[in-house]
């Protein structure tokens, strides 16, 4: 973009500088220094995954064209930094996601189903439709609550590392958040509480260049978001963040750290966001077209399929099946999802306590009695 | 007079008067080349440049804690906030220090600006982006708060705040951003600030209400005549300072009053109105006052349309008030 107010976002090729982990080369073959020594069915199964969140991606968008959703964030561009983050992660570790990782959560077991609910609000969505498609938990799978306000998750993943660590308890949190999230007022408490009490913490900074029309030289004058550690006194790594093996690796030493008792580190995935901020967003409307096609040729799903394709034979008629499986899976989910009733009118006043005192029975009793609203439903 | 909808005039009422002042600026997340995310501040960036139209980091704190510093040096800064329910990480500089400024200063800093942010419900926004934190700003003295309802209001009642010199918390209810339409003066244009419009004259039942569900009230109005009820309504415009003595006129004609908004029943400013009434019109009243609004839960996805107070559960408060 011409004009100093709004360059273009760091160029793909800052995946190059020196101090950033790459492992994947761009022939598919591997840098021993840094790799992860993935068993190749592990690599497999990553690589399902997140085709489908691709493929998840592409139709809930057009769900959303169609006016059978009402909206839909995702991760178009961004599934390596997701899904190797997650991976990492032991058994025993947290995920305190932002709103862009619903790849994390189906990996920590959340049902196809129970997401594609979600997304409609209907009576089976885990939060009960009272909030927006992909604002979702799944606390059996130890993945948290998304909100909507930018960093909240920050400090509260902090305290819940912090919590396991007095209990003496040998947990780590996984937190996700944004380049624009480390400008708000949750991302240094959370950095400075972490750093002074070694809370046991892998933040995990998305840096996919944008935040909605804002690119990343407005939210910093640092040069990096992992140097913002240096002022905290946590440890901050750079890893090309669509290549699989990068975060694998880096999120992996994050964690063990922790383990060790030896407190947080701040993980800068160097990604990119390929389609609009959300399906309320125009990207045309700030960024050039242009611009993008480097970053396609960084996208991590080929990338890894160069990779798998070298090791294994992958073929392209394997690309093919595995798309009519997830899409089938997919369009099953959905077909149920759409005939699954609204939540009951009475849930809108469950939940706010523990129990219904008596102005909110009251409210609810008036509610039940009166006339039906026109118009809504999914 | 060009017809306009809110979104314009609002764009319009800035352009306008940072054109005439050079001393206002605007500040926010994605209001500068994008021009918002509603488009309200669309064009301005290429007309007055980014030292005038700022991009900020994601932090709304930073952006109220820097514009009121902005403030205090002379300028009239126009702060965005991109969803008032995003507005808390900014409580603290908002309600400790803005609101204070002049008063804790024994009135050497005024710190003046104008907060301008989307609000309200009807847009599939879950709770995170349909709040009505009105009432939360108004019951910490030092704020006024504003509301229009349509286009004129909306570019007057703006330029009326950038004007004042009190800081101004400037609500716009989002639902109607585009399907409010209407004529809108072109130049200067101020609708003062403390001043309700009566939009319909009527005998029977006082309706007060603001921004978006004025139109749920003008429909269930329209549906009150048909079986012979005559509602007068009044659209508050400035919900604070209020405009008591309009109320109290239409209360003391009418004898009977109902409350709309969308925010949360309790401690809603409707509980103030109608306590105000109370002490000022007791003796006039030939029915209890009665509040339609939104539920003491936080805001729903699915069911919003459910927990808003629109004309269906308004029509049959007005048939009780009338009947009662
Ligand atoms: C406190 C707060 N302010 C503003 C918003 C509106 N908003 C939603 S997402 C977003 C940009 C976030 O960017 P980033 O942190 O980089 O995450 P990304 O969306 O790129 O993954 C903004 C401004 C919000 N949700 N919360
Ligand atoms: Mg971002």
């Amino acid at each position: 973009m011409e004009g100093s107010a709004h360059p273009v976002a760091r160029h793909p090729l800052d995946t190059h500088a020196p101090d950033v982990v790459r492992v994947l080369r761009d022939d598919g073959t591997l840098d021993p220094t840094n790799d992860p020594g993935l068993r190749s069915d592990e690599v497999l199964t990553l690589y399902r995954a997140m085709v489908r969140a691709r493929l998840l991606d592409e139709r809930l968008v057009r769900l959303q064209r169609q006016g059978r959703i009402g909206f839909h964030i995702g991760c178009k561009g961004e599934e390596a930094s997701i899904l190797g983050s997650a991976f990492a992660m032991r058994q025993n570790d947290w995920i305190f996601p932002c709103y862009r990782e619903f790849a994390a959560a189906l990996w920590r077991g959340m049902p196809l189903q129970r997401y594609v609910d979600n997304m409609f609000g209907n009576t089976n969505d885990p939060v009960k439709g009272r909030q927006m498609p992909d604002h979702y938990t799944w606390k059996s799978g130890k993945f948290g609550s998304v909100s909507s306000p930018i960093g909240t998750q920050i400090t509260q993943a902090v305290g819940f590392a912090w919590a396991a660590k007095i209990r003496k308890e040998d947990a780590a949190v996984l937190v996700y958040f944004g380049d624009g999230a480390t400008s708000s007022n949750e991302f240094h408490n959370g950095m400075n509480f972490a750093g002074v009490f070694k809370a046991p913490t892998v933040f995990f900074c998305r840096n996919n260049g944008w935040a909605i029309s804002v690119p990343t030289e407005r939210q910093t004058a640092s040069e990096t978001f992992a140097q913002k550690g240096v002022a905290y006194g946590v440890p901050g790594v750079r890893c090309d963040g669509n290549d699989l093996f990068a975060v694998v690796k880096v999120t992996r030493d994050a964690v063990a750290r922790a383990a060790r008792g030896e407190g947080p580190t701040i993980i800068e995935a160097l990604t990119y966001r390929l389609e609009g901020h959300s399906t309320s967003d125009d990207p045309k409307a700030y960024r050039p077209e242009a611009g993008l096609d480097s970053w396609r040729r960084l996208d991590p799903i080929p990338r890894l399929r160069r990779y798998i394709e070298r090791t294994t034979g992958w073929t392209d008629a394997q690309d093919k099946e595995l798309e009519t499986e997830l899409d089938a899976e997919l369009q099953a989910a959905i077909a149920v999802a759409e005939k699954t009733a609204p939540p009951a009118l009475e849930s809108m006043f469950e939940d706010v306590f523990g129990e219904l005192p008596w102005h909110l029975q009251e409210q609810r009793d008036e509610l039940l009695r009166g006339p039906r609203a026109k118009g809504h439903g999914h | 007079m060009p017809q306009m909808n809110m979104v314009q005039a609002i764009n319009d009422a800035l352009r306008h008067e940072m054109r005439r002042d050079s001393r206002v600026v605007v500040l926010g997340e994605d209001v500068g080349k994008v021009g918002g995310v509603f488009r309200v501040t669309q064009g301005l960036f290429d007309e007055f440049g980014d030292d005038r139209v700022i991009d900020t980091p994601l932090s709304e704190g930073g952006i109220i804690g820097t514009a009121i510093g902005m403030a205090l040096y002379g300028l009239v800064p126009v702060p965005e906030i991109q969803f008032s329910d995003f507005i808390f990480p900014a409580y603290d500089q908002i309600v400790s220090e803005l609101a204070k400024y002049r008063y804790r200063s024994g009135g050497e800093y005024p710190a003046k600006l104008v907060i301008r942010t989307p609000t309200g419900g009807g847009i599939r926004g879950g709770h995170y982006h349909s709040q009505s934190p009105e009432a939360q700003f108004i019951h910490v003295a030092g704020l006024k708060v504003v509301c229009p309802s349509n286009p004129a209001d909306a570019k007057g009642l703006l330029l009326a705040s950038i004007r004042d010199p009190d800081p101004v918390l400037f609500f716009e209810p989002k639902r109607i951003y585009r399907a409010a339409k209407g004529e809108v003066p072109e130049g200067d244009h101020t609708v003062p600030i403390g001043k309700a419009s009566v939009v319909r004259k009527g005998q029977h039942v006082t309706i007060v209400v603001w921004g978006a569900m004025l139109y749920e009230a003008l429909d269930a109005a329209n549906q009150a005549a048909a079986q012979g009820i005559d509602c007068e309504i009044i659209d508050l415009r400035t919900l604070w300072p209020l405009d008591i003595e309009t109320i109290i006129t239409s209360v003391k004609k009418t004898g009977r009053v109902v409350v709309v908004h969308e925010a949360p029943k309790s401690c809603g400013l409707g509980g103030e109105i109608v306590a105000l009434i109370n002490e000022k019109a007791f003796l006039h009243l030939e029915a209890p006052p009665k509040r339609v609004t939104g539920f003491d839960t936080p805001f729903p996805y699915t069911l919003e349309m459910e927990y808003l107070p629109l004309s269906h559960r308004i029509l049959p408060a007005i048939i009780e008030t009338a009947r009662y």
